[in-house]
């Protein structure tokens, strides 16, 4: 059952990123990434990593992927249907190299020796997370915080109008 | 300072500074300014004469100043003085011929468009020559050589507008550059002999050193004696390098006078009377040779010119070949004495016929007739009434030269003659018997062409009445000069205190004692030549009284009272092809074009042809040729083969590579990263990552 | 599922399509969704060796892929500045049209 549930998950992660980059429409694209963004989720849960899929979630899709269609639908008057994407001309090349680049990294994959060690997964890590981010990494999380702060502020810089 | 120093310093530099103010102030001070070069003149003049009053009246001089020059390493030379009384005595008779000839000139060139720069030149000579007589060395004297070399050219050039003039001068300078390079060799030869090039170190070195050293080296010492005498034979115009005197002739007639007649011709007797001690018997033979020869060939030549000023100018290069030749048989003393009293009866000579160039000249220009020429003496005659007192002097000057009794002449010549006696008889070779023969024929000679020049001068019809009305006595700065000098052509002002016109003894012998030949020859010793003298004394006079006498009744006859028909005397001698010979100067020129000019040229062609012909066209122009048919094939394979094949091909080949690969070159950043991850891949298959 | 190597393979996958869709697209926004794939490619894999790399202790893995999503965050935010600027400049938001530097 599970095993079922996480070959699905992957199915559609790996089908929807597919799509993500195949499809024409930016639209349709955008819906596709927030299926990858989901089952990415979805593969976390099954890493017991369930702080991270509910931060998947909230900021990923809620977030980011908004931001995305916000996007899309400003820089396309026509919101919909046109927004057609086309693809560079050098597709050929770009799928040899990729599929080359994808064949090494899977013969790269079984060819190791992963060293696996054997330990009980983390029943709930929001706590540990927590006191983490507030000791050890709290310099991480501060200079984290000045970067998004600064992000905000470059980003509401760049896109405001030049005459407002 | 040494008083004898200043005044050495002052003969010397006075002339220099008359040289430096008419040559860069000379227009600025205009025609006047020359009488300032006049004085200087006369001051030297003085200053040198006192001098040499002080050395006849008390004890002689020898006195050698010198500095150093400067020295490398054990190489060194200096510069000095050589004051002793025979230096003296030639510096009198410069300092007097040029400052009469100054004085002279202001008249004579009046009006001349180079009349400073004409004077400056002079000041030049007069320094350089006494240079030459107070050197103490034959390397200073050797630059002075040169530079009174340098300032007769320019003095004989001084009309260099005229053709024969410039050529004239040129021809000077060439002719004397031959002797001088002769001279310089000597110079090396005798310095590396001797050790020494100061006279005085010459002398000691040779006389100390004469018993050992020369033993071996007697040979070179002669070649070194004959090279020195070389730069004397140029100079004083000795055969085979007398043809530039006569062309000489072409300058001011005054410069004639000092240069070519009383001082620079004679440097070269005095260098050799210098050079004296050191010469060996076979050089002072050949010195001897020369002279003689000269001697008769001047004076035979001297007989047919019409030139006035060319008769005298041969008559110059016989008597230096006097003087040369009594210096190269022992009688130096004797032939210093010649070149004293020559220079004043030929310097009085030469003013002479100088003053009557100019009364005919002027002659000439009041008739404009600018095509006559005013030296040939065929345009003269009877002009003893015109002019008495150039008449009177001139006549004074030709019985000095001829050697009449009571004149200096005579003195001198007896001298020399009684030196060539004595030498016959001490030398038992035939050919001794020459020397007397050659210097007799020469005096009889000479004593006939003199008188043929007065008479035909200043005797008979005048060739042009005209022309006769017009000429005038010179003026008194010209006739000034012209009786001082007759009067110093009396032998008394040689032998005062003693008054007997046949003796020689006097103040001017005494003050001049006989020098002593070093090289040790037994004939040329003092004492021993002095008896041969002695005793040949006697004959030499009767001998040389005939034969003045018999030139001159010979000239009687045949210029004055013309009791020979002179055309069949002429006819006879051209039929035996003697008078062609002497009229043409015995073809010495014409020989030197036969035999050194035309085979140089001929040579000059040869060459030209070698140069051209065959090393310019044929050689090079074949080398070059042939590579340029090389470089026709070489390049053929170079732009067919290399060019268009190899270096285009790659060319091409890089083009079209570059057409393909511009391509990955877009600008398109996405294009760039798929490469750049190919890139990678390529990277991790080959280190075998993957 | 219980595997690293799938994890890992599900990372490979979604890596490739990512850097795929970055090399093609033309459209800046969905160049950016390729970026996007990419870096949960790369979360997958830091959260993956963290559950199989026995690290329970402060969870390094959970706690980069945190900060990764922030700059996701971050990043797209300044990103689509970007793009709304090129778009008002250029009129465009293909990235090959503005190329007014291009040589």
């Amino acid at each position: 059952m599970a095993a079922l549930g996480f070959n699905l998950i992957a199915a559609m992660v790996i089908f929807t990123a597919f799509w993500v980059v195949t499809t024409s429409k930016l639209i349709h694209a955008a819906v596709a990434l927030m299926g990858t963004l989901f089952g990415v989720a979805g593969l976390y849960v099954y890493l017991y990593a369930d702080f991270l899929a509910a931060t998947q979630v909230i900021i990923y899709v809620g977030g980011i992927l908004v931001l995305i269609i916000f996007g899309v639908m400003l820089t396309h008057r026509v919101s919909g249907i046109d927004t057609l994407q086309t693809n560079m001309p050098n597709r050929p090349a770009a799928a040899v190299v990729v599929f080359l680049l994808f064949m090494g990294l899977t013969a790269l994959l079984f060819r190791t020796p992963w060293h696996m060690a054997d330990a009980a997964p983390v029943v709930s890590t929001v706590e540990i997370i927590g006191a983490a981010l507030l000791t050890r990494y709290l310099l991480h999380f501060e200079v984290a915080s000045v970067l998004l702060l600064v992000a905000l502020l470059g980003a509401a810089y760049l896109a405001r109008r030049e005459d407002g | 300072m040494d008083i004898r120093l200043q005044f050495a310093l002052l003969i010397l530099l006075l002339p220099l500074a008359s040289f430096v103010l008419q040559i860069f102030f000379g227009k600025r001070l205009g025609p006047r300014a020359v009488w300032i070069s006049v004085a200087t003149a006369f001051f030297t003049l003085f200053l040198a004469g006192s001098m040499l009053l002080s050395v006849a009246l008390g004890a002689p001089m020898e006195y050698y100043p010198e500095a150093e020059w400067f020295s490398l390493g054990e190489f060194g030379l200096t510069v000095g003085f050589g004051l002793d009384n025979l230096a003296l005595a030639m510096l009198v008779v410069v300092a007097l011929i040029s400052a009469l000839v100054h004085l002279y000139s202001v008249e004579y060139m009046r009006g001349d468009i180079r009349y400073n720069r004409y004077f400056g030149y002079l000041g030049l000579f007069t320094f350089s020559m006494n240079g030459i007589v107070l050197a103490h060395s034959l390397i200073m004297m050797y630059m002075f050589w040169e530079l009174v070399g340098l300032s007769s050219y320019l003095l004989i050039g001084h009309w260099f507008e005229k053709e024969s003039a410039a050529n004239a001068s040129k021809k000077a300078f060439l002719v004397n550059r031959v002797g001088d390079i002769g001279m310089f060799i000597g110079i090396m030869i005798i310095w590396y002999v001797t050790g020494d090039v100061t006279f005085q170190g010459m002398y000691d070195n040779v006389n100390v050193d004469k018993a050992n050293m020369f033993a071996g080296q007697m040979g070179l010492l002669s070649v070194a004696g004959g090279l020195i005498f070389m730069g004397a034979v140029g100079k004083s115009a000795q055969f085979p390098l007398h043809i530039w005197l006569p062309d000489a002739m072409e300058g001011p007639t005054p410069v004639s006078a000092l240069i070519h007649a009383a001082t620079m011709v004679a440097a070269g007797v005095y260098l050799t009377v210098r050079l004296f001690p050191v010469l060996t018997p076979d050089a002072l033979l050949f010195v001897a040779s020369i002279g003689a020869i000269t001697a008769l060939l001047g004076a035979l030549t001297a007989m047919t010119q019409f030139d006035i000023k060319r008769v005298l100018a041969y008559s110059t290069i016989s008597q230096l070949g006097y003087m040369i030749m009594a210096v190269g048989l022992g009688a130096q003393q004797a032939a210093f004495f010649h070149l004293s009293t020559h220079a004043m009866f030929k310097g009085l000579l030469f003013l002479c016929s100088g003053s009557v160039i100019h009364a005919l000249h002027h002659a000439l220009a009041h008739k404009n007739d600018h095509e006559t020429d005013p030296q040939d003496m065929r345009n003269m005659g009877g002009l003893a009434g015109k002019m008495p007192i150039t008449y009177a002097t001139m006549f004074i000057g030709a019985l000095a030269i001829s050697g009449v009794p009571l004149f200096s002449g005579f003195l001198s010549k007896d001298a020399i003659l009684a030196g060539t006696l004595a030498f016959a008889q001490e030398n038992p070779a035939w050919w001794a018997n020459l020397f007397p023969i050659a210097g007799f024929a020469a005096a009889a000679i000479t004593a006939f062409y003199m008188f043929r020049l007065i008479f035909m001068t200043f005797h008979g019809k005048p060739a042009d009445a005209a022309v006769h009305e017009h000429v005038h006595e010179s003026p008194l700065v010209m006739t000034g000069p012209l009786v001082l000098l007759a009067a110093l052509s009396f032998a008394m002002f040689f032998t005062l205190p003693q008054v007997n016109p046949l003796d020689s003894e006097g103040w001017f012998t005494q003050a001049l004692p006989q020098a002593i030949n070093l090289t040790g020859h037994e004939s040329l010793d003092v004492e021993h030549l002095e008896h041969g003298w002695h005793d040949a004394h006697d004959s030499a006079v009767r001998l040389s009284l005939g034969v003045a006498g018999g030139g001159i009744a010979l000239a009687v006859l045949f210029y004055l009272l013309k009791l020979v028909n002179m055309a069949a005397l002429a006819g006879a001698m051209k039929r035996i092809g003697f008078y062609q010979l002497s009229f043409n100067k015995f073809y010495v020129d014409e020989i030197y074009n036969a035999l050194i000019y035309r085979p140089f040229l001929w040579l000059t062609r040869v060459i030209t042809w070698i140069d051209w012909t065959f090393w310019d066209q044929w050689f090079i122009d074949g080398i070059g040729r042939n590579t340029v048919r090389a470089s026709n094939r070489s390049g053929w394979l170079d732009f067919v083969w290399l060019d268009q094949f190899l270096i285009d091909g790659i060319g091409r080949l890089t083009q079209r590579l570059g057409h393909t690969g511009r391509k990955l070159q877009g600008g398109k950043v996405q294009n760039y990263l798929v490469w750049a991850v190919a890139g990678a891949m390529l990277v991790f298959f080959i280190s075998g990552s993957m | 599922m219980d595997s690293l190597q799938s994890y890992l393979f599900i990372s490979i996958v979604l890596f490739c399509l990512g850097l795929y869709g970055v090399m093609t697209r033309r459209n800046g926004v969905a160049i950016l969704m390729g970026v996007e794939l990419i870096l949960n490619a790369a979360n997958i894999n830091f959260v993956a060796f963290n559950r199989f790399g026995g690290m329970t202790q402060a969870l390094p893995g959970h706690i980069f892929a945190l900060f990764v999503i922030v700059m996701a965050a971050a990043e797209a935010a300044v990103a689509l500045a970007i793009i709304i600027n090129l778009y008002k400049t250029f009129s465009t938001v293909n990235v090959d049209e503005a190329h007014e530097l291009q040589g």
